[in-house]
């Protein structure tokens, strides 16, 4: 019998979105769910948990040293929890990063990372080499811990169900790590890993101006703005825009590249996308051996009559 | 203050790699292998911490084949004082490095512990935060910036949603993401003299481990490859093709 715990993320409150795409991964690998939903005053979140269908038990867990989801203090919870469990999983967000390969430590297991796919119980494909090669991969551990790759898998429905929830009780605090403070950009526009549409520019950009006509797109169409790493490291725009193998994997329905050459290293992080448009000067950039649609021109030239374009476009 | 560095050799960053004809693994003979990139950052991040005179003395470790030795020297050259090299036969899951790891953390005795945040060849990224939970310590995941104290160390991490500062006990964990800094061009002269610095060799078994293995790899493959599609020949002629042909607009 599979007994599968996944760890809600989520911000006490609301659920994050990641979260229902690790149930539809514990729903592939088949049995009974359980979502461990631990923070402080978490309530709002356990009652969203509940309504997952499918779920058999929220856990919920409240404590103060639970509130700023310091890995140090889950991991002891949960490797307390685990071993009631076959697998234990988590989204592949830094959150879940942070976090499961100290649960597995804890519980002297190895861990599968951001996986992509489920065969069985115990098989999974997982990217490796930057997602330039998949590798299908046998566990034989006793208790199962995986980080799942929100893209690979579609989102649980977020209403529907009514599972009870039930108190457990906190593990002592660890004491070894302390809160300072988080610094979080706020947007008006969609969540990147959620969005629909991703606008991501590169280095061709030039400059943290240059992203204001990206923005200036993005929001004739409801897009979410990226960056590649060049343009992250060039200080254009923060860290969390970052799109590739070490910042996000998104997998939007529509992915405009704007001066992007395409390095492995960012086709990691958005090939699959459902339909991907490249804008760059260099028609041999490696971008356009991806791309759908492909646009060979100055994307300061371009963006400007495709803000036109999409002005005179009716509503849909 | 002692810092103990991991490093890992790994197939060049700019290599593209192949499966083994029988899908067993990925092609790694006769390929240009370096040190994992993220690794180069936490070395270059115990020198500075050198530099700074936080530091005294920086030991750098690796787990592998004999040929590991190559990137110990490497990092030798860059700064750090010391080498040790756990020689196995292939490279042992994450979970076993970190148990060779807290192995050695407790014969140096180090204040801290600095290593990449993944390897870029099984992009696990495990092996630190793993560390810090046999040892008990805390752990600085996808660390952009340190401010290393007496007794803490401050700590800004690269999270999904902007960046998070946490302040650790020491000793603690610390692992490296990209813009922690930009490690140093290595000069001639450093390089010579990292030949004469001491490296050190070790068994797993001297270090009381056993080498067990939860996983096995049943197939490597290329994934399914995306096609190129059209060129268009301006701004208008795509937003026609996205809005009439494929309907995401």
């Amino acid at each position: 019998m599979t007994n599968l715990l996944v760890i809600a993320e989520h911000d006490h409150a609301t659920l994050k979105a990641a979260t229902l795409n690790t149930v539809t991964a514990a729903r592939n690998i088949g049995g009974e769910i359980h979502l461990l939903v631990a923070g402080n005053h978490c309530a709002g979140a356990a009652t969203a948990s509940a309504k997952i269908p499918g779920i058999a038990k929220v856990l919920q867990v409240d404590a103060d040293h639970y509130a700023r989801h310091l890995a140090e203090d889950l991991a002891v919870l949960i490797a307390g929890l685990a071993k009631d469990y076959s697998h234990v999983l988590a989204p592949a967000t830094t959150f879940g990063k942070n976090l499961m390969p100290r649960v597995a430590a804890l519980l002297d297991v190895t861990q599968l990372s951001d996986i992509v796919g489920v065969e069985n119980a115990d098989t999974f494909v997982r990217p490796i080499y930057a997602g330039s090669m998949l590798a299908t991969v046998r566990c034989s551990a006793p208790v199962t811990v995986i980080t799942v790759r929100g893209t690979a898998f579609a989102a649980a429905a977020s209403e529907g169900g009514a599972a009870p929830i039930e108190t457990v009780p906190a593990a002592p605090p660890l004491g070894v790590t302390r809160f300072v403070g988080q610094e979080l950009t706020t947007s008006e526009r969609p969540e990147l890993t959620a969005a629909r549409i991703v606008v991501s520019g590169g280095r061709g950009m030039g400059s943290g101006e240059g992203f204001k006509l990206l923005e200036d797109i993005a929001d004739k169409i409801g897009a979410a703005v990226g960056a590649s790493r060049a343009a992250v490291d060039a200080g254009f725009v923060p860290n969390d825009y970052q799109i590739g193998q070490t910042g996000k994997i998104v997998a939007p329905e529509l992915y405009i590249a704007v001066g992007i050459s395409g390095a492995i290293q960012h086709l990691a992080g958005m090939k699959d996308s459902k339909i991907i448009v490249a804008i760059n000067k260099d028609e041999e950039a490696p971008i356009f051996q991806i791309a759908d649609y492909g646009l060979v021109g100055d994307l300061f030239k371009v963006l400007p009559e495709l803000s036109a374009e999409l002005d005179k476009l009716p509503p849909a | 203050m002692k810092i103990l560095v991991a490093v890992k050799r790994v197939v060049d960053y700019n290599v593209k790699v192949y499966p083994k004809a029988d899908g067993s693994g990925v092609e790694i003979a006769n390929v240009k292998m370096s040190m994992n990139p993220f690794d180069e950052i936490a070395v270059e991040e115990a020198v500075r911490q050198k530099e700074l005179g936080k530091a005294t003395e920086i030991v750098v470790a690796s787990i592998g084949v004999s040929q590991c030795q190559e990137v110990l020297r490497a990092a030798l050259a860059m700064g750090a004082d010391r080498a040790i090299l756990v020689e196995t036969d292939a490279a042992p899951e994450p979970l076993v490095v970190a148990k060779l790891l807290k192995a050695l953390v407790e014969r140096e005795q180090p204040n801290l512990v600095i290593l990449g945040k993944q390897a870029i060849d099984d992009d696990c990224n495990q092996t630190g935060q793993m560390l810090a939970a046999l040892l008990g310590w805390g752990q600085g995941a996808f660390a952009s910036k340190l401010t290393l104290g007496e007794q803490e160390i401050e700590v800004i991490r690269e999270i999904d949603g902007g960046l998070e500062t946490v302040a650790l006990k020491l000793p603690a964990v610390i692992t490296a993401d990209l813009r922690l800094n930009e490690p140093r061009y290595v000069k001639l002269p450093n390089i010579m003299k990292a030949k004469k610095k001491p490296l050190a060799t070790l068994n797993p078994g001297d270090l009381g481990v056993v080498l067990a293995t939860q996983l096995t790899t049943l197939k490597v493959a290329e994934p399914p490859k995306r096609e190129a599609g059209i060129k268009v020949a301006d701004a208008a002629e795509l937003v026609a093709k996205l809005r009439n042909d494929v309907k995401v607009i």
